[in-house]
């Protein structure tokens, strides 16, 4: 936790504000406002998609228009209307479809450079590959020449449509199903990018792979879906980051992540979620409104989720696994912070279906101000799941008086030979344990971080190097104000 | 060094503090005994400054700047350092980083630069050396799962390594075995220069046997009720309070 330094440093420069939530001024190209079949077939067309997944889409919107709004999670917040929303949202540079970097727009590269995000390739140091997709497209993509020599594909999903038909047709929709639920079947309808990757036999992906997501059109929801494939004996670490400008109303974030991982193959995804969460009021914000699963179909697989959730008015979230292979491992590892008047229902499905299948889940919920934090998970063993082990942790931490925090663990174990255990705590940041801290020099900020920090510690020690570090930071930033 | 002034302090509405007053010069070492219920706890709390504890009368003078318009973490830039009487414990937080943030905070207030990772870690493993402690328990996190005794112990260590002009150790020397009672005076003695004072809180006379006191005091009902030096300390051991006429825990 050498980087509390940093965490402390940045709780200083910026003062509490949302350093993200600039607008950038930009020409935009947009679908009408509002949801039809005509809307899913603009999208359709600026994406030049085939004719399969145009009718796909279309599917999926006939059995959307016949879905309702689920109302399970402990959130409250105003349903969107659908027909205030706009479904495509993208820069109109972004149609001439960039082939590299030096076509991208400048204003666009401008605006990453102002999140910090590098997209120079020659800067070897950061050595993660990004895909940045801003409102609805996907405008630049690096590293692609250096992956594709290992015969790993790394582009946008609108890309891969079209270039890699065979992959999409076999596992778009295989783990997470067009009509799988309300959020994950609109975005099945009007889906716009996100990021599609596919790590051939045997091969250990050379870099991070990560995407960056951000909402910049006011009125616009993003509807990204990510695909990830790793094909036996391969491996690849994966990041994605978001932020969002400052708005007063809510806008709505629907995503889809399918991964799968085959024989003897490993994944790690990991998020670092710090969309706009609203001002101190609660105005404003976004709703991010997700479904992530993962399946594991290969022998002795494996899926490791790490989230750290400090954004969002609204989260609902649940990345799954399902491990299917025998001997395949799934593991979630979580940070939500919320903070003023945040509301995350957050957590994973394990689910066990193959032989000697084991899953850990370690959740770390952190509630400040007057914001509700809610972990939820299921742990499901199926009748033919021989031996299968889970170990389930759940701890909360409350600061001030006025949050709160709920932890609803659902287990349902249909073979004798499981084994699950669960443990969860509560604690507060006393003050004994502030004064210690305030007693050695540290001041309110810098105290709190380093406890959180601390608390989170077994989460954070889970995320790559590169972005532990940010990661830390944006514990202390969140935090802000909470105490004192 | 240390100039407390008629001090009146009230906790929770409660008075503890009732027009204290206490003097303490460089480099003097002053032991405050008292019955339980005196106030001793609320003495150091309210020099440190702990939030709650709210001064309604009389003043508090650290090296002639009024310590009462500090908050606690600029006291402990100041140089004040409490040894509490029971530390509390950060899960997650290892003792190098805590003790890393801790200085380098410190540092900052003093508009000094932070210490480089090398010269840090030397620092800490010579005085985690030097006052016994296993260079294992560095790397755990802040008193968790330590026993009483580590506890204590770990209090010194983080008093070495913060190194401050004026200590108040309160009640450091409770629950501990002869031979920590022994590490946490040889930790005071240490300390002890013409330059640094020490005040020391306690029950007992026996930590007075390893660190001798220039100045003892008895603290009862919210006041300094006597003054002398090391023989008060033995006829209180000796007589108990009742001898010397005072009603133990008034409250």
């Amino acid at each position: 936790m050498v980087s509390t330094l940093e965490t402390r440093q940045a709780v200083e420069e910026i003062s509490g504000d949302y350093k993200y939530g600039f607008v950038t001024d930009i020409e935009t190209v947009k679908a009408p406002k509002g949801l039809s079949e005509e809307v899913i077939r603009f999208i359709s067309a600026k994406k030049d998609e085939p004719a399969w997944l145009l009718d796909w889409r279309l599917k999926s919107y006939k059995k959307w228009l016949k879905m309702e709004e689920p109302d399970w999670a402990m959130l409250d917040y105003e349903k969107p209307d659908f027909q205030d929303i706009y479904y495509y949202a993208a820069p109109k540079s972004a149609d001439d479809r960039p082939k590299s970097l030096d076509e991208v727009d400048p204003e666009l590269l401008k605006t990453y450079e102002k999140l910090g995000i590098s997209l120079q390739e020659q800067e070897v140091l950061s050595g993660v590959a990004v895909d940045i997709v801003f409102d609805s497209v996907s405008v630049a993509t690096t590293f692609r020449k250096a992956l594709k020599e290992k015969g790993v594909i790394f582009c946008s999903i609108s890309e891969a449509a079209r270039d890699y038909p065979a992959l999409m047709k076999k596992y778009l929709g295989s783990v997470v199903p067009a009509a799988d639920n309300f959020y994950a079947t609109l975005n099945s309808a009007v889906f716009t990018d996100g990021t599609f990757v596919y790590i051939p036999k045997g091969v250990r992906c050379p870099m991070e792979l990560s995407t960056y997501f951000r909402i910049n059109e006011a009125n616009t929801g993003q509807f990204e879906r990510t695909l990830i494939i790793a094909d036996d004996n391969s491996y690849v670490s994966y990041l994605e980051g978001c932020t969002a400008p400052m708005r007063d109303e809510n806008q709505l974030h629907a995503a889809v992540v399918e991964i799968v991982v085959l024989d003897e193959a490993e994944v790690k995804y990991s998020t670092v979620q710090n969309w706009y969460p609203g001002d101190k009021n609660g105005i404003g914000g976004i709703y991010n409104f997700v479904t992530k699963r993962a399946a594991c179909r290969g022998l002795n697989s494996k899926v490791s989720w790490t989230q750290v959730e400090t954004g969002s008015a609204i989260t609902w979230k649940y990345p799954s696994c399902i491990l299917q292979g025998d001997g395949s491992v799934g593991e979630f590892y979580s940070v939500a912070i919320t903070n003023n008047y945040q509301q995350a229902d957050t957590g994973t499905k394990m689910i066990h279906i193959g032989k000697n299948t084991s899953s850990t889940i370690i959740s770390k919920g952190i509630s400040a101000g007057k914001a509700q934090n809610i972990y939820r998970g299921l742990v499901k063993v199926m009748p033919n799941a021989e031996n299968t082990r889970n170990f389930t942790q759940c701890d909360s931490l409350l600061i001030g008086d006025e949050c709160g925090a709920h932890t609803v663990p659902y287990i349902e174990a249909k073979n004798p030979t499981s084994q699950i255990e669960h443990e969860a705590t509560t604690s507060k940041i006393s003050d004994e344990q502030l004064f210690y801290c305030l007693q050695r020099g540290l001041d309110v900020e810098e105290s709190v971080s380093l406890i959180v920090n601390g608390f989170c510690k077994e989460v954070m020690q889970q995320l790559p190097m590169e972005f532990a570090v940010e990661a830390q930071k944006l514990l202390g930033i969140s935090l802000e104000g909470s105490v004192g | 060094m240390l100039e407390i002034k008629n001090l009146h302090v009230e906790v929770g509405g409660q008075k503890i503090l009732k027009g204290l007053n206490l003097n303490i010069n460089d480099g003097e070492v002053h032991a405050i005994m008292g019955p339980n219920g005196a106030g001793k706890s609320t003495l150091s709390y309210a020099i440190c400054g702990k939030p709650g504890y709210e001064i309604t009368e009389g003043s508090v003078t650290f090296k002639g700047k009024n310590f009462l318009e500090l908050e606690a973490s600029e006291r402990a830039g100041e140089g004040v350092f409490l040894g509490f009487q029971y530390p509390v414990e950060i899960p997650g937080v290892s003792n190098i980083n805590f003790l890393r943030a801790a200085i380098n905070s410190v540092r900052k207030y003093r508009n000094e630069g932070e210490l480089a990772a090398g010269d840090f870690l030397k620092l800490i493993r010579s005085k985690a050396a030097e006052l016994e402690m296993d260079p294992e328990m560095l790397k755990r996190a802040v008193n968790v799962g330590f026993s009483g005794g580590e506890k204590k112990r770990n209090e010194m260590v983080q008093m070495s390594m913060l190194d401050p002009i004026f200590a108040v150790l309160d009640e450091t020397d409770s629950g501990l075995d002869i031979d920590a009672l022994r590490i946490v005076a040889d930790g005071i003695n240490r300390m002890r220069c013409p330059e640094k004072s020490i005040l020391v809180i306690t029950h007992y006379q026996r930590l007075l046997d390893y660190v001798v006191p220039d100045f003892v005091h008895v603290l009862a009902n919210g006041k300094i009720v006597k003054s002398g030096d090391k023989s008060l300390a033995i006829r209180l051991e000796k007589e108990g309070y009742a001898g010397l006429g005072i009603e133990e825990n008034v409250a």
